[in-house]
């Protein structure tokens, strides 16, 4: 370093250029510009590198196929028929950190036999839970008032359908629902 | 012995000017606390700015306090709130000042936006200052709704439910985005993970840089004048004509015009302990086993508007009205200073914007009041709670008696009162009987309709027949039966 730099001023003004003592180099300048394009890139890339699995992680539902799993609910034979009882299941995919909230109850409707319906305790609404009124024979649901049939049929009220049902099989004298996600209207099928 | 005074005022002026060499201290609090504001500003409807942030700071408080107990997973996070509530020394205060603070912010920031709104105070140039105020809206309102969740008692699970749901009429990605908000398919441990993130980091770190952002338009853009009716904004004149009223009548914040923001500050803490003293904390409810269906899950004071419009929406214009409503309110509030931002300030000359504010306000408070008393709802228990009013009784023929009975056990009076006893879901049958004829009664038992289930699967002919005779029974003294004009007086209907 010379003495002549260390006293000049430092501004960002152009300074007095010759051809012998050039203030910039257009070499050390395409250098300098190649430099910071460089260190944007390499950026751009540690970002990615951080971010895609931050966003894989936070939006993992938008990726995952939504799955069910089927449970047992109980034998047949605690189901009388002609009657609707509260029935329950533990959550197939519940974590040991769920608590109270991994035993999920649902109405079940055997009609006669092996013939089955198996509800949501879900209204179909928003999602209240719907009591069973053996007496009228409706589901009432405690929030907005909305009724259902014995058949989950609606009945009365702003639901906009009948009450979600699970599919069921009956295996070795168990009845069997297919269960894991709660139900919405995003799933018509349910 | 002798004081050495001088000597140590100047030590400490010594460590000032230290300090303020290397951290500007002077400088930033003239810039800040210091700034020159309009002396009408120091007005008492200015206060509701200063005393939103003030609840804040104390949500931040009480919050971390709260934290040091709280276990947010699905399995513990009821048995910290019982443990906090009854046996953490304070522990009940503590979170009562919470509960009562985030009621009081919510509160204070709605008069808050509601001035803001009558004194023209988003017009320009001050459209940022508005929009950053709009974002705090939404993010103080998401504390308010995360912060219920945190209780985690039955409220909090079905009102979980009730968010799930509303997102599932989502078209298309409905069902994914029910998936991200619950954390997983069912409302589990992940969910209350969840919404312990927004609560304590995601959304009280957006308020604080919201709050940066919002003060400092404040500073570079200046507090809105008080009002004078008359006084037209015209973008290319009120810069200049904001600075003469500076120069005019500017004095600086502190100590000139803050003093009216201290007291209500005071009475605003006052206020808070209050409540939390005699009133203590919300809850916890039953706890977040959905196994207790009996249960009646209603959200908190300032969400119980949208309760009501849940209820008293009609069913086809739903969806649309859940998802496409607040999107278009949203755009309306964003619109405002840009559609808006010039022309009268003074709410004297702007009737529009005065009815405006009146119409939202009682139309929340009518909603609000609604579903404190929720009338929509069954009352679950009426058909084996409520007795029969010994009038109803008397004087009836066994027949007539016998409907009475099925009344009762065919959980009718869960939906319907008579003598103001039961449901009022559906009309009061204290006087059904001046209103509806025999057949218009059977007609409306068996098939229902207007809101009403049809019965007919699940009452005998006889029954029914019992019931209606009943129901004409239900009438003031001296008052014949409904009758049909159609048909001739003699005969019997």
């Amino acid at each position: 370093m010379n003495q002549e730099s260390d006293q000049a001023p430092i501004t960002d003004a152009p300074c007095a250029c010759s051809p012998s003592t050039p203030c910039e180099d257009p070499k050390k300048k395409t250098r300098r510009e190649f430099m910071l394009a460089l260190g944007l890139g390499l950026n751009a890339i540690a970002g990615a590198a951080v971010g895609i699995p931050l966003l894989g992680y936070v939006f993992s539902s938008f990726l995952k196929p939504h799955e069910l799993d089927w449970v047992i609910l109980g034998s047949v034979e605690k189901f009388p028929e002609g009657k609707t009882r509260l029935g329950n299941y533990k959550n197939p995919f519940h974590r040991s950190w769920d608590g109270s909230t991994a035993d999920i109850p649902c109405w079940v409707r055997r009609i006669k036999g092996n013939e089955f319906q198996v509800f949501a305790i879900n209204c179909a609404h928003l999602g209240c839970p719907v009591r069973w009124f053996e007496e009228s024979k409706l589901f009432m649901c405690p929030c907005h008032g909305g009724a259902y049939y014995e058949d989950g049929e609606r009945a009365a009220g702003p639901p906009p359908r009948g009450l979600y049902t699970y599919e069921f099989k009956i295996d070795n004298g168990n009845l069997m629902i297919l269960a894991g996600a709660l139900p919405t209207l995003a799933q018509p099928n349910a | 012995m002798k004081v050495p005074i001088q000597k140590l005022t100047d030590l400490g002026l010594g460590v000032f000017n230290w300090v303020d060499d290397r951290l500007h201290v002077k400088k930033i609090w003239e810039s800040t606390a210091g700034h020159h504001v309009p002396q009408s500003a120091g007005s008492w409807f200015y206060v509701f700015g200063s005393a939103t942030l003030l609840c804040f700071m104390l949500q931040l408080v009480t919050g971390i306090m709260l934290a040091l107990v709280y276990v947010p997973s699905a399995d513990e996070a009821y048995a910290t709130l019982e443990y906090l509530t009854y046996h953490q020394q304070l522990g009940w205060f503590l979170r009562a000042m919470h509960y009562w603070g985030s009621d009081f912010m919510v509160g204070i920031m709605l008069l808050h936006m509601t001035q803001v709104y009558l004194f023209g105070a988003y017009k320009y140039p001050r459209e940022i200052t508005w929009l950053s105020g709009l974002a705090l809206l939404v993010c103080t309102l998401g504390l308010a709704f995360t912060g219920q969740v945190m209780r985690f008692d039955e409220d909090a699970y079905w009102g979980l439910g009730i968010g799930a749901s509303i997102m599932g009429r989502v078209p298309f990605i409905g069902q994914q985005l029910v998936d991200f908000m619950l954390g997983g398919q069912i409302i589990a441990s992940e969910t209350l993970s969840r919404f312990f993130a927004l609560h304590v980091f995601v959304l009280p770190g957006a308020v604080i840089a919201l709050v940066s952002l919002h003060l400092r338009m404040v500073l570079t853009k200046g507090i809105n004048e008080y009002p004078v009716p008359g006084m037209l904004v015209r973008r290319e004149t009120y810069d200049k004509e904001y600075a003469a009223i500076l120069k005019k009548e500017g004095v600086p914040f502190f100590p000139k015009a803050i003093d009216k923001d201290i007291i209500t500050s005071a009475f605003v803490i006052g206020g808070i302990v209050a409540c939390a003293f005699f009133f203590g904390p919300k809850g916890p409810g039953g706890p977040a086993d959905p196994l207790q269906i009996n249960a009646n899950p209603r959200p908190d004071f300032w969400f119980l508007w949208i309760f009501s419009i849940a209820a008293l929406m009609p069913a086809e214009i739903e969806t649309f009205a859940l998802l496409v409503g607040p999107a278009v309110v949203g755009l309306i509030l964003v619109a405002l200073p840009f559609l808006n931002g010039t022309g009268e300030k003074s709410w004297r000359r702007r009737p529009v914007a005065v009815i405006v504010t009146l119409l939202v306000w009682i139309s929340l408070g009518i909603l609000t009041y609604l579903g404190t008393t929720s009338p929509w709802s069954p009352v679950m228990n009426a058909w084996s709670a409520e007795v029969t009013p010994d009038a109803q009784i008397l004087h009836r023929t066994p027949l007539q008696l016998q409907g009475a009975i099925t009344l009762q056990y065919k959980q009718c009076r869960n939906c319907h009162a008579i003598e103001g006893l039961g449901g009022e879901r559906g009309p009061s049958l204290s006087d059904v009987g001046m209103r509806l004829t025999k057949p218009q009664l059977v007609r409306q038992v068996v098939q229902g309709g207007g809101n009403m289930p049809a019965y007919g699967q699940n009452l005998s002919p006889s029954e029914v027949e019992a019931l209606v005779a009943y129901m004409i029974t239900l009438r003031a003294e001296g008052v014949p039966p409904a009758r049909d004009v159609t048909l001739s007086r003699n005969t019997k209907n």
